[in-house]
């Protein structure tokens, strides 16, 4: 055995506020959802919980619900049953174009939504495509609930807003619509591998105008980021390859990549600068708007 | 503790630590050597398994996760005869050459058929992305994955 996991405690909960009592009752406990990056880390030594309380039996945490102007997604949905899911495919494309480049399908098959944005990995896929989409998280505790942005979620390289006794309950995903979505994401290979960056892009146009744009981005900060500057470069502006071009070199402002065993820090600009003029491109050409570029 | 689960169709009872992974409860405790040890980090796929009847990774699943779930390796489709069109396949096409990425690659593929009875050649490659072959250059088991396919359609 290559890897010893240190002695730990293992507790079971099938409710919710089962679970909720539990982390507030205990200190030093780690969540086990799918459990794919947590029993990495209990490996590799990076975190040394006394207890891990496994949620994977909280059934009332695994749904995917359309009410109409926005999808309620459990925080214990897979990552393969959003891929599956046709209602996220209607209304949150771009989450499942995302989604379906993650991991590979053993680990979509146990690995939860949830699990992938609480543990707030610079590289978290499933946060671009949430970014642009406005999600809005449900965090539950034993005192009550409270609703966080997505964009307002992450503080860190696993960090989050997140109070050790709270848990994300819940994603709130506004249906966009008449919007294009697009997402590239940028690999060593083109499947089963981390991203060295990926970009979501969101647009509305009306009138030859962008009426909205929305760009996030991972792997190229300490937390997944929108890039703001370039979205306000667009907006109110006519949709053209030059805007898009001039634009997209605004990403720089938003990120500050790092070099790392994927790749270095200045192939890490030069391709966020790129890929946001993709996603863009290919954004538009969502809504039958071709100004080619390729 | 005590975890229940159903291993290959057949219920078992095993003591086991919490920090034990389901791949070492199975090579070691319950004679399972057909899912192999690879990486031990989720990345190579010669120790899945299929876990109610989806492919995943045994070194990545603590031992009491199982804890009344079902557990299948590829002895359960021998018994149930469901791997005779599978191994008939990779054998013919010559999609197996060391064969330690075999077991791993079985399952996946019989639970990615069961899916999807008539695949394209890029949703094979899909399904199969999860596990690793440092032998075949991967073309001799998609073109078995492919015969498989008609194999069973027919049969």
């Amino acid at each position: 055995m290559f890897y010893r996991i240190p002695e730990i405690n293992y507790i079971y909960v099938s409710k919710l506020d089962e679970a909720l009592e539990v982390l507030h009752t205990l200190d030093n406990a780690r969540v086990l959802a799918g459990g794919t990056d947590l029993v990495m880390d209990l490996k590799i030594g990076r975190i040394r919980p006394e207890t891990i309380v496994d949620i994977s039996r909280v059934d009332e945490l695994k749904y995917i619900k359309d009410e109409g102007d926005y999808l309620r997604i459990g925080a214990l949905t897979t990552l393969q049953d959003i891929v599956e899911s046709s209602l996220v495919r209607a209304k949150a494309p771009v989450l499942v174009k995302a989604v379906n480049e993650m991991a590979s399908w053993q680990v979509r098959n146990v690995a939860t939504i949830g699990g992938n944005l609480c543990n707030a990995s610079p590289a978290a896929d499933s946060a671009p495509p949430l970014m642009v989409l406005e999600a809005r998280l449900i965090l539950a505790s034993r005192e009550g609930e409270r609703e966080v942005p997505i964009t307002q979620f992450f503080k860190g390289p696993g960090k989050t807003v997140m109070r050790p006794d709270e848990l994300l309950k819940e994603i709130i995903i506004p249906y966009e619509r008449g919007s294009g979505q697009h997402y590239i994401k940028l690999g060593r290979r083109d499947a089963f591998t981390l991203s060295i960056v990926s970009v979501a892009a969101l647009v509305k146009v009306s009138n030859g105008k962008f009426s909205d744009v929305r760009i996030a981005l991972n792997s190229v900060a300490p937390t997944p980021v929108r890039a703001y500057d370039a979205e306000n470069a667009l907006k109110g502006r006519e949709v053209n390859l030059e805007n898009i071009e001039n634009a997209s070199k605004l990403v720089l402002n938003s990120i500050s990549p790092i070099t790392d065993v994927r790749a270095s820090a200045e192939y890490r600009k030069e391709m966020s600068v790129v890929l946001t003029r993709d996603a863009l491109l290919a954004a538009l050409k969502d809504l039958g708007i071709n100004l080619g570029g390729e | 503790m005590e975890v229940f689960f159903k291993l290959n169709g057949q219920p078992v009872k095993v003591d086991v630590k919490p920090n034990e992974v389901l791949l070492d409860v199975l090579r070691l405790k319950l004679g399972i050597k057909s899912v192999k040890r690879g990486c031990e980090r989720a990345e190579c796929g010669t120790c899945t398994v299929l876990l109610d009847g989806k492919p995943t990774y045994s070194c990545m699943i603590l031992a009491p996760y199982v804890n009344g779930r079902e557990v299948a390796t590829i002895e359960y489709l021998k018994e149930n005869g469901e791997l005779k069109p599978l191994v008939e396949a990779f054998a013919d096409v010559g999609a197996v050459q060391c064969g330690f990425c075999t077991p791993g690659f079985l399952l996946t593929v019989y639970a990615f058929l069961k899916k999807n009875p008539s695949p394209t050649r890029e949703e094979i490659k899909k399904a199969i992305e999860g596990n690793l072959c440092r032998c075949t250059g991967y073309k001799k088991i998609i073109e078995a994955i492919e015969l498989a396919s008609k194999k069973m359609k027919s049969g």
